[in-house]
């Protein structure tokens, strides 16, 4: 039986390594004796994830803050470059767990940017139901693990009964709740089930009123005002010197989002808002995304009131899998289907950004071509990742039960951040 | 400290009940039913015949009905973990939905996604801190076979610590690992005893703090080291 601490174990020396000393940029003055450096994570339910925040704090008052992540670095981006390109989208969808589709998306339109491949508009129309309802998703695990931070135990099982909903769409068109690979270089993977549409016809029918009810919950509440009302703001300037996007630059009262600025994927065709906030407090960030719930709603209505007849795939056989009833009479049909599924296809030489709107804000893919039917490099500009940096400024003097409501309203998915 | 498990009532050696006519239990048991038996005499039969099971069983039967899983999310699988304790599959009908924040009062380990080199040791140090009797259960393709990634910066769990059910799928859904946590109360339930335990030094590895190093982990004004707290 051994309960002897001070065994020395390469893990104990490598975790001693980071020190645990105030932080130097404070500078030192007389209160250095108050100040207690206390660690939080990479174990701490709070932090969504396995996220490590070495946390200085004057007796409640946060200090200082040095989160230190990699904890679940996964070397998607390496995987991805020793993978065909059709076989690399499983791996990027795992970044961002929360918002697969988008991930899918970002890298298969910058294949297909470099490809110059057209889409047909009803992939681009599935690919967008797909995408808000993934927002709406991603939203909703949010809105229930944040308001468990805040202390309201019932949102999280109203949120995840919807999100059960949205999960059993996924599943019924593409066979997977989660990492569906639904989204292929050149369309989608398959046109959409019977009783799909009218499935998710109920489903936008009644998520308003939802939403409606968890407004209701939340917003009127005495005590969820008082945790995000006026805490831990930021001002526009500060967020754009950092490079914040998404929820958190919209709640400043700055109206960037990406399917307006730089319409991709037919956004244009769509009638909806880009919800903004005034303070930049955590009031305006949870605000503004329970706002774009609504709007993700209307969207989906639209795309199906106005979804094309046609293809779902592009019908270039040099980059998406012939038909499998064609295999048994055609033989060039087979040739590109065993060359496909061998080597994968082509990509001209060459290198591109592509950047959408995800949950958490701008998601660019960039991806470098050599020519061979593998990325030579695949990179993403993650927005948890970019928007971590903003942790440090908007709770530096607050108190530290309002740094867990701020880190919260900040939905970092560490999936993304370390990839 | 290490738990150790031993049988309190003795079952008597069944071979002479095996060889004892069947027809002589059957009177006896009707003696029994009549009230002829009594005092001393039913002591024994009760002793021999019904006390067939051990202070074991029932304890471990006890235990696997009532399991703290630990709230630990990793990546992904961590949102199906969340999702188990939801409305539609509910581990709650089961027992288990009372999640614990502290590896101390948690008895169930759920490594919720892909564990890279660098969480390795942390996850480790968690299954270390908790307490006797505990179990592990690796969700999802990464925690048990790198899955995906099969790169330089994952590490399959059956690696550095034991792992008593593998619940494949990336993720699984919830209903699978729920499945996962049914198959572990019916392990607890047989034979509490898992021998792959030792292979990982996995036994009697929760911290303490010294009595000497005690009253400086509590009060952090003190000097002195502080490291195992």
């Amino acid at each position: 039986m051994s309960t002897d601490v001070t065994r020395s174990s390469e893990y104990r020396e490598m975790e001693e390594s980071i020190t645990m000393a105030p932080l130097e940029r404070l500078g030192s003055n007389d209160l250095d004796q108050e100040l207690l450096t206390l660690n939080m994570g990479p174990h701490h339910p709070a932090t969504h994830g396995v996220l490590r925040l070495l946390v200085t704090l004057d007796g409640e008052v946060v200090r200082d803050l040095k989160p230190i992540i990699g904890y679940v670095h996964t070397g998607i981006e390496k995987t991805a470059e020793d993978k065909s390109y059709w076989k690399a989208i499983p791996a990027v969808e795992r970044m961002d767990y929360l918002a697969y589709y988008f991930n899918a998306y970002a890298f298969c339109g910058a294949t297909e940017t470099l490809l110059e491949l057209e889409v047909p508009p009803r992939a681009q129309y599935l690919r967008v139901i797909h995408m808000e309802l993934n927002r709406i998703m991603s939203h909703l695990v949010w809105l229930g693990t944040s308001a468990l931070d805040l202390g309201a135990m019932s949102m999280f099982w109203y949120c995840f009964r919807d999100r059960e909903l949205i999960m059993d769409l996924f599943e019924q068109s593409s066979g997977q709740r989660m990492h569906t690979r639904y989204i292929q270089v050149g369309g989608v993977a398959e046109d959409l089930p019977r009783g799909w549409a009218e499935k998710l016809r109920t489903f936008t029918s009644q998520m308003p009123s939802r939403i409606d009810q968890y407004k209701d919950l939340l917003a009127n509440n005495e005590i969820v005002l008082q945790r995000l009302r006026g805490i831990c703001p930021l001002a526009e300037a500060e967020l754009l010197a950092l490079g914040v996007t998404g929820p958190l630059l919209r709640a400043a009262g700055n109206p960037w989002d990406l399917r307006k600025a730089t319409p991709y994927c037919s956004y244009d065709h769509f009638d909806f808002k880009i919800p903004v906030g005034t303070e930049g407090d955590n009031w305006d960030r949870f605000a503004v995304r329970v706002a774009e719930l609504y709007e993700s709603v209307k969207i989906i209505e639209q795309a199906m009131d106005g979804l094309p007849e046609g293809a779902w795939i592009t019908d270039d056989r040099k980059v998406a899998l012939p038909p499998r009833h064609e295999l048994a009479t055609s033989m060039e049909a087979l040739i590109h289907h065993f060359k496909l599924v061998t080597e994968g296809f082509r990509v001209p030489p060459g290198e591109v950004y592509f950047p959408i709107e995800s949950p958490r804000g701008e998601l660019g893919c960039f991806v470098r071509s050599d020519g061979s039917s593998k990325p030579a490099r695949v990179h993403m500009r993650d927005p948890s990742f970019v928007n971590l940096q903003a942790t440090a400024p908007m709770t530096e003097g607050s108190y530290i039960a309002d740094l867990i409501a701020t880190l919260a309203m900040l939905d970092p998915v560490l999936g993304g951040i370390d990839r | 400290m290490a738990v150790t498990r031993q049988k309190l009532a003795v079952v008597p050696a069944d071979a002479d009940l095996s060889k004892e006519d069947f027809r002589i239990r059957q009177l006896r048991a009707r003696d029994m039913l009549r009230g002829d038996l009594e005092g001393e005499d039913l002591e024994k039969y009760v002793e021999e015949r019904v006390l067939t099971t051990t202070l074991d069983k029932a304890v471990a039967w006890a235990r696997s009905n009532a399991l703290f899983p630990a709230t630990f999310g990793l990546a992904c699988c961590a949102i199906e973990m969340m999702s188990i304790v939801a409305a539609r599959v509910d581990v709650a009908r089961f027992g288990f939905e009372a999640f614990r924040a502290s590896p101390r009062q948690a008895d169930l380990l759920i490594l919720s996604g892909r564990i890279s080199i660098k969480m390795a040791p942390v996850v480790r140090r968690i299954y270390d801190q908790m307490l006797e009797p505990k179990w592990a259960i690796a969700m999802g393709a990464c925690s048990s076979s790198q899955g995906l990634f099969n790169n330089y910066a994952i590490v399959p769990a059956d690696k550095f610590m034991p792992v008593d059910v593998h619940v494949p799928g990336c993720p699984p859904r919830p209903e699978a690992l729920m499945h996962g946590i049914l198959k572990l109360r019916k392990m607890i339930q047989d034979d509490p005893d898992i021998p792959w335990r030792e292979g990982h030094k996995a036994h009697g590895t929760e911290e303490v703090i010294p009595a000497d190093e005690q009253e400086a982990a509590v009060n952090v004004l003190l000097p002195g080291p502080t490291s195992g707290a």
